[in-house]
């Protein structure tokens, strides 16, 4: 973790990724694909850099989907970037039967996922694509936390053969991590704070939520344990069997819709090995709005409070 | 239609109808065995496929993955039956195979799985993704500057999904000169004629509005088949889709130009009748 004492940077995940195409793109088995949304989703940082591997396939997200799925039938390493609700959703069925189905080498670059999307308003706010993405078979589905996390999981996506799904926000997040000694290692995820009563699991921008509860409920006497799970699938069985056994209760905290998402992930991996009581911060099952991301973000109950309230709920249900 | 400059000897002619003929017989094998399956589109396709993979593309059946090889997609990739009957006489796998089509045992899925059957170069049943899959493949051979070509094999109903235009306009704007497509004009699909159902006519104009390089042909003449793919091949700078107007059931009498053996499999009756008639025109063929 970054030294609480250095003013904390902010950087959007989604330059993060596009910072990321740019220094990885090097291997020339790397081709990058938009839809007439590079300036937005910073696949433009790439393209500065590497024109020649880069395609703009126009405002038909279907078509370059099943394109990404035949460049890499010939060995390439393909980015497909677009908003997370066109990528998810309008081309789900193309994720599904182009790529997931053939195991193809395709990475799905999502940027604009969740609320924090802001003024654009529900059209543009994807709250299903995990619970979307995560259902296909084949698909690994990492959601990062920050810039550095972002640049890692670029890394670790380049370097796994077979498709990923990358959720990727708008909004400025601060920096979490420090890089001199982050490790990112698909499907694991990273415990941020050991504790006894309760285990806080988050995902993407929520993370950062997570750590400010897990100060608020220590300044209450709560100890709690806060993990961040990048790698939503496959899921780390493991990590959170143990936050179960050892702390009796867990909170889920994710940028997207109740069910389905990470919430549903770690209760289905509880509910089978070691049931405990599990509450979930997410969306209650409705519809995003326009707005500034902070408000929205209040008002959806994502916010650090909204852990902590949780928590004490969680705990209640304990045994 | 556009005129052959293709003359074949009699002898060159002769093969490719015993190659297509047998391929006709492994597809009503291959449907009456499974009881399901598309016998209509396949056979409609069948003398395309045979010319494409026993007289023009580069392949190898001992490295079927091998990099510089032309790419085929079957994006009707219903017809299944045709293109695993050609794979077979082309020596990618036993023949012997074809009969267990769409069982449990069988790697020969109901729709084609590149990663279940050697020969097949993209997964395909979901109508219009294999067309968008061969534009990303001719995009890899442009930027690898590979000299490998691309076909790809579209049925006419399938032209009513959206995602068939999204791709013929990204083949035209990235100048895939390197592609070329197959319209398979029967002019059914499943629900009736497509003119009734959901016209995409007219096709031609389409294409050409689209910036494609059009080329009319008759899809069962061996001659215009192979003329077109030499005139595809000398087009720079433009994709070319040959239109090839064809006969649904072509080859087996009852099931010419019947919108219901689209996806219907022969009973035991149909099956011994067509494979009559397909025995006949190859001992037909031995005297001729």
């Amino acid at each position: 973790m970054a030294d609480n004492n250095t003013v904390v940077k902010k950087i959007a995940t989604r330059e993060a990724y596009g910072n990321a195409l740019a220094e990885f793109g090097g291997d020339e088995r790397i081709v990058v694909l938009d839809a007439d949304l590079s300036k937005s989703t910073k696949t433009d940082t790439f393209k500065k850099k590497y024109p020649e591997r880069f395609f703009n396939m126009g405002i038909a997200e279907a078509n370059m989907m099943s394109v990404a799925a035949g460049l890499a039938s010939c060995g390439k390493i393909v980015f497909a970037s677009t908003f997370a609700v066109f990528a998810a959703l309008r081309t789900c069925e193309q994720i599904r039967n182009s790529i997931g189905y053939p195991r193809l080498n395709v990475k799905i670059g999502a940027t604009h996922a969740g609320i924090s999307v802001g003024e654009d308003g529900a059209s543009h706010q994807a709250v299903e694509d995990i619970g979307v993405i995560r259902s296909i078979p084949n698909m690994t589905v990492i959601c990062p936390a920050d810039a550095v996390e972002t640049r890692h999981a670029v890394k670790a996506a380049i370097e796994h053969d077979g498709p990923v799904y990358l959720r990727l926000g708008r909004l400025v997040v601060p920096v979490l991590f420090d890089e001199s000694n982050y490790k990112f290692e698909l499907g694991k995820g990273i415990v941020l704070k050991e504790g006894s009563d309760v285990t806080v699991i988050a995902t993407g921008l929520m993370v950062h939520e997570a750590v400010k509860a897990g100060e608020m409920l220590e300044a209450e006497g709560i100890n709690s344990r806060i993990i961040d799970i990048h790698t939503i699938k496959p899921i780390d069985k493991e990590l959170i069997i143990k936050a179960a056994k050892e702390t009796g209760a867990i909170v889920t905290a994710e940028e997207g819709n109740v069910y389905g998402g990470l919430g549903s992930a770690v209760a289905e991996v509880v509910a089978e090995n070691y049931p405990v009581p599990v509450k979930y911060v997410a969306i209650m099952d409705r519809f995003g709005k326009s707005g500034k991301p902070a408000p929205l973000m209040k008002e959806y109950g994502l916010t650090a409070e909204d852990i902590v309230a949780k928590v004490k709920e969680a705990m209640k249900m304990k045994k | 239609m556009d005129n052959s400059n293709v003359v074949l000897d009699k002898q060159k002619l002769k093969q490719f109808k015993k190659i297509a003929t047998t391929i006709r017989k492994h597809i009503i094998e291959e449907v009456y065995h499974a009881a399901s399956g598309h016998p209509g589109g396949s056979l409609s396709c069948t003398d395309i496929l045979t010319v494409l993979y026993f007289h023009e593309m580069r392949v190898d059946v001992r490295n079927p993955q091998w990099p510089d090889r032309d790419r085929f997609v079957l994006s009707k990739g219903h017809c299944a039956p045709a293109l695993y009957a050609t794979l077979a006489e082309k020596g990618f796998f036993p023949a012997e195979e074809l009969p267990k089509f769409r069982s449990i045992d069988s790697f020969l899925q109901g729709h084609p799985s590149m990663k279940d059957v050697p020969g097949v170069d993209m997964s395909t049943g979901s109508l219009g993704q294999g067309f968008s899959a061969s534009v990303g493949m001719a995009l890899a051979g442009k930027l690898d500057k590979k000299d490998y070509r691309v076909y790809v094999l579209l049925g006419d109903g399938e032209l009513e999904e959206g995602q068939v235009w999204e791709a013929s306009m990204a083949a035209a704007h990235y100048k895939l000169d390197n592609l070329t497509a197959f319209l398979d004009h029967n002019g059914l699909q499943i629900d009736g004629k497509i003119t009734d159902v959901m016209s995409p006519e007219p096709v031609v104009e389409k294409f050409a509005a689209f910036g494609w390089n059009t080329i009319v042909i008759n899809a069962h003449d061996y001659e215009q088949i192979i003329d077109a793919i030499s005139k595809a091949k000398n087009v720079k700078g433009k994709p070319t889709i040959i239109i090839a107007e064809s006969i649904k059931g072509k080859g087996v009498s009852f099931m010419e130009n019947e919108a219901g053996w689209h996806g219907t499999a022969p009973n035991k009756e149909q099956r011994d009748i067509a494979i009559a008639e397909l025995d006949a025109f190859l001992a037909k063929l031995e005297v001729e």
